[in-house]
């Protein structure tokens, strides 16, 4: 027993081992993808103008769900085009103003245009992390039962918009279509 | 051409860390005098061979040879030239490279500076220095290899170094935490020589402290730089943010000075002999941990280099290797280790040991806090972020018990001390403290704050006690001159590291308590309050670098309506990224530092801009460069170099001899 103390670092060493090289095998890029074809996860929040906010106020169709922040610059860049989409009327953008302060999104909102029915405050970044968000801008698509059915890390301009969402969109109002 | 002589000189140091990691040793266990005697020679190959190869690609970079994979990726021609040097450590091919060679540097130094040690000894350190060199190497050459060509059509021009990095701190904070870092592999090496020898006595301990507290000093300044640069690169005005790749270097310096201080008790009185070599293993295993999360992508971090898996696996088989079979040789050897000599439950031992405990107990849940995320989503697929939160509610109480006793242990004496000679010793001491804890505070600021007492108690304890003993240690000499003339190098440094643990106290503590902030709209000619400062805004001007171009503002500082300064921060737009950067100005002082970074012009011609005024945040760094300045100076103490003075005294007298007897 008493030489058996001595291994103990050399056991504590291979369990710490064992436990980084499982770590290796998973991806933190990949993993969020885990929520396509899941609901959203709850929430209860406020908007950035501070109203209450849950799961039943989102859109009963499909929408789009855009994760920004005010210190993004990317966010600038999909900036038009999510302005020109809930301008035309084309499908409701909800946004998700991520690891952000409220003054400074509100600023943000003010000077740029607001695109959004509402955004969702998430100030210390937990819905972001039940989401899986992997930092702003993302935005995922979800469908009119509340399901996301689609992902898309950075940037979303009018090619993006073309190629991927469009058919995306599509496939899903097909599939609606379909069973009923 | 030249690039490939680079990668030939890495083959070339390969092939060498290869003999050096084998024969020596294999001749220390035969005694083979000859095949020992090659350790020397040989790891002054290693380090030449590495040199040429970090300058070739070094030379790669100034010269824009954008054939080169790892510098078509990280420079470009409008890179200034000093930052073109520095690109070499940019990249994780680079970084590397610079590591590697950093340990055949230490390599050499041990091969000139161990007159002192036997043979065999020297033979198996720069044995286990060259196994972990040859590794080294070979995870270059197999995974990451800085010379790798684009063939056959090189770019024009290469990327960008990601503009954080275009600054002064990068240039000297990686070099110096890798330098420190790398030193601990020294300390390990000398364990694993020992544990090899079966020379377990208090020799080793003798032999590794230099170069314990030399590679810890290296360590603290670089844990300090990192610290500073974030500081004032990032632009937020945090100082630590607990950040996956921030804390290894921070688990490694708590190994690293709980080591420090297991090997005085080893030294002096031959105690904890198998708990020191355990230490020296689990500080060379937080540093290798530590380039293993950067450098695999295990932790997403706004540090971590480009991951890539293969990488990850091949350090993990590297840190499997060394470090596990360490722990097992240790396993194997340790049981052989005897304390021969007791001590007392009151006596600088046990403090030492709380020390130590407290210090490990801090690093393991620096390294848990680190890991647990890692370990949530093996276990069940989500993922979770661990904040400041849980560290500071770990690591402040912690901190602050360690800093209780630190007035206590150096005053005790070794073996045993009674109980009721403390009492005497520091009772006045304690209230003296928790007095000028009380008052400093109502004076300065005028009002009661918690936070400030504690800490200035703290403080005032840890100098007073400290003054206690050096009257007690000069009372018996004639004078006081001639007294602290008697007191020996490694008692100033240790005096010099515990006096900034006190600045490094005070530092943190204010910073945290008493730092305000303030986000402001200004058009040119407004005027913001901020404490007892006034910033007035005096518009933009129009700047342009050779990569860069921007705006520039000025501001005027003013205290009680006196003109203090003046503040130009910048907002840089690089244009081959196309990304932009804020350069905050600073006007830093002793004790506050006002800075201001610049945010977007808004519509109306105001600007967005956030201001701060941080007292005492100097003090964080100043006390790290005390601490580092301790070790270096404990580290010159001269009973590290009597056994090699004794040998050149024996030297001259047999030479006098031969001379006497020729006559």
């Amino acid at each position: 027993m008493n030489k058996l103390k001595f291994f103990m670092p050399v056991i504590g060493f291979i369990a710490l081992a064992i436990l980084l090289w499982r770590g290796l095998a998973l991806d933190p890029k990949t993993l969020p993808s885990m929520l396509i074809d899941k609901p959203m996860p709850a929430f209860m929040l406020t908007t950035v103008e501070g109203s209450a906010v849950s799961n039943s106020d989102l859109p009963d169709q499909i929408f789009l769900l855009n994760v920004w922040g005010s210190y993004c610059l990317p966010c600038l860049i999909e900036h038009p085009t999510l302005m020109r989409l809930s301008e035309e009327g084309e499908i409701p953008v909800i946004g998700v103003n991520y690891r952000d302060r409220q003054d400074l999104a509100i600023e943000w909102l003010e000077d740029n245009g607001n695109p959004y029915a509402f955004s969702i405050l998430d100030e210390d970044g937990r819905f972001g992390i039940d989401l899986g968000v992997y930092g702003a801008p993302e935005t995922y698509l979800v469908d009119a039962d509340g399901v996301i059915r689609f992902r898309k890390v950075s940037v979303i301009d009018e090619r993006v918009w073309e190629e991927e969402f469009i058919p995306a969109i599509a496939e899903l109002r097909a599939e609606s279509d379909q069973p009923q | 051409m030249i690039p490939e002589l680079g990668q030939f000189s890495l083959i070339l140091a390969f092939c060498l860390s290869i003999i050096l990691g084998t024969l020596p040793i294999i001749g220390a266990s035969r005694n083979n005098l000859l095949w020992m005697n090659l350790a020397r020679p040989l790891s002054a190959g290693v380090f030449v061979f590495l040199a040429i190869s970090i300058s070739i690609l070094a030379y790669a970079f100034v010269t824009d040879d954008f054939s080169v994979q790892f510098v078509a990726q990280h420079s470009n021609t409008l890179l200034p030239t000093r930052y073109k040097f520095t690109a070499v450590w940019g990249g994780h091919e680079g970084s590397f490279l610079l590591w590697t060679f950093m340990l055949s540097g230490w390599m050499l130094a041990v091969s000139i500076y161990s007159k002192s040690m036997p043979i065999d000894f020297l033979a198996r350190v720069l044995g286990v220095l060259g196994i972990l060199c040859a590794a080294y190497i070979l995870f270059m050459l197999a995974t990451s290899n800085p010379f790798d060509r684009i063939v056959p059509l090189p770019p024009v021009d290469g990327a960008v170094l990601n503009t954080a990095l275009q600054d002064f701190g990068f240039i000297i904070h990686p070099p110096t935490l890798y330098m420190g870092y790398v030193g601990f592999s020294v300390v390990f090496a000398f364990a694993i020589a020992a544990l090899l020898s079966g020379r377990l006595d208090a020799a080793w301990a003798r032999w590794s402290r230099p170069w314990a507290n030399v590679a810890w000093a290296i360590l603290t300044v670089g844990v300090a730089l990192g610290s500073w640069w974030a500081y004032y690169e990032l632009g937020w005005g945090g100082w630590w943010a607990w950040d996956p790749v921030e804390n290894p270097p921070l688990i490694t310096w708590l190994f690293g000075t709980a080591l420090i201080h297991s090997l005085a008790v080893t030294e002096k009185r031959g105690a904890y002999k198998s708990w020191t070599v355990l230490l020296a293993i689990l500080a060379f295993a937080g540093s290798l941990l530590g380039t293993f999360i950067t450098r695999s992508g295990l932790l997403t971090s706004v540090h971590a280099f480009a991951s890539d898996p293969s990488r990850g696996f091949f350090i993990l088989a590297i840190l499997g290797v060394m470090v596990g079979g360490a722990l097992l040789l240790y396993a194997f050897r340790a049981p052989l280790m005897k304390s021969e000599v007791g001590f007392d439950l009151v006596s600088r031992e046990i403090f030492l040991l709380a020390n130590n405990v407290i210090l490990v107990v801090a690093a393991a849940s620096v390294l848990l806090g680190t890991l647990f995320p890692m370990v949530y989503q093996a276990i069940t697929n989500d993922l979770i972020s661990i904040g400041p939160p849980y560290f500071n509610a770990i690591f402040v109480p912690l901190m602050a018990l360690l800093v209780l006793l630190l007035g206590v242990g150096p005053i005790c004496r070794w073996k045993k001390t009674s109980v009721s000679y403390l009492w005497q010793q520091l009772s006045k001491v304690a209230l003296a403290s928790l007095g000028l804890g009380l008052l400093i505070p109502l004076i300065v600021i005028l009002e009661f704050s918690l936070a400030a007492t504690i800490a200035l108690t703290l403080a005032a304890w840890i100098v007073l006690s400290m003054l206690k003993d050096m009257r007690n240690k000069t009372a018996n000499k004639p004078s006081l001159l001639q007294g602290l003339k008697s007191l020996s190098l490694s008692y100033y440094g240790m005096q010099t590291a515990h006096f900034g643990v006190v600045v490094m106290l005070i530092g943190i503590v204010l910073t945290s308590n008493f730092s305000s902030e303030k986000s402001v709209l200004l058009v040119p000619g407004q005027r913001v309050e901020l404490g007892s400062y006034a910033f007035q805004f005096n518009g933009t001007t129009s700047i342009a670098g050779s990569n860069f171009v921007g705006e520039e503002a000025a501001f005027n500082v003013f205290k009680h309506d006196r003109l203090i300064g003046e503040l130009n921060p910048q907002r840089r737009l690089y244009l081959v990224s196309g990304t932009p950067s804020t350069e905050m100005a600073i006007d830093a002082g002793f004790f506050r530092d006002l800075f201001i970074t610049l945010g977007d012009e808004k519509a109306d011609g105001a600007w967005s801009m956030t201001i701060y005024v941080k007292p005492f945040v100097r003090w964080i760094w100043l006390g790290a460069m005390f601490m580092a300045l301790g070790g270096v100076v404990a580290a010159g103490d001269k009973r590290y170099r009597r056994l090699r003075l004794r040998k050149l005294e024996k030297a001259e007298q047999d030479l006098q001899g031969n001379l006497q007897a020729a006559s």
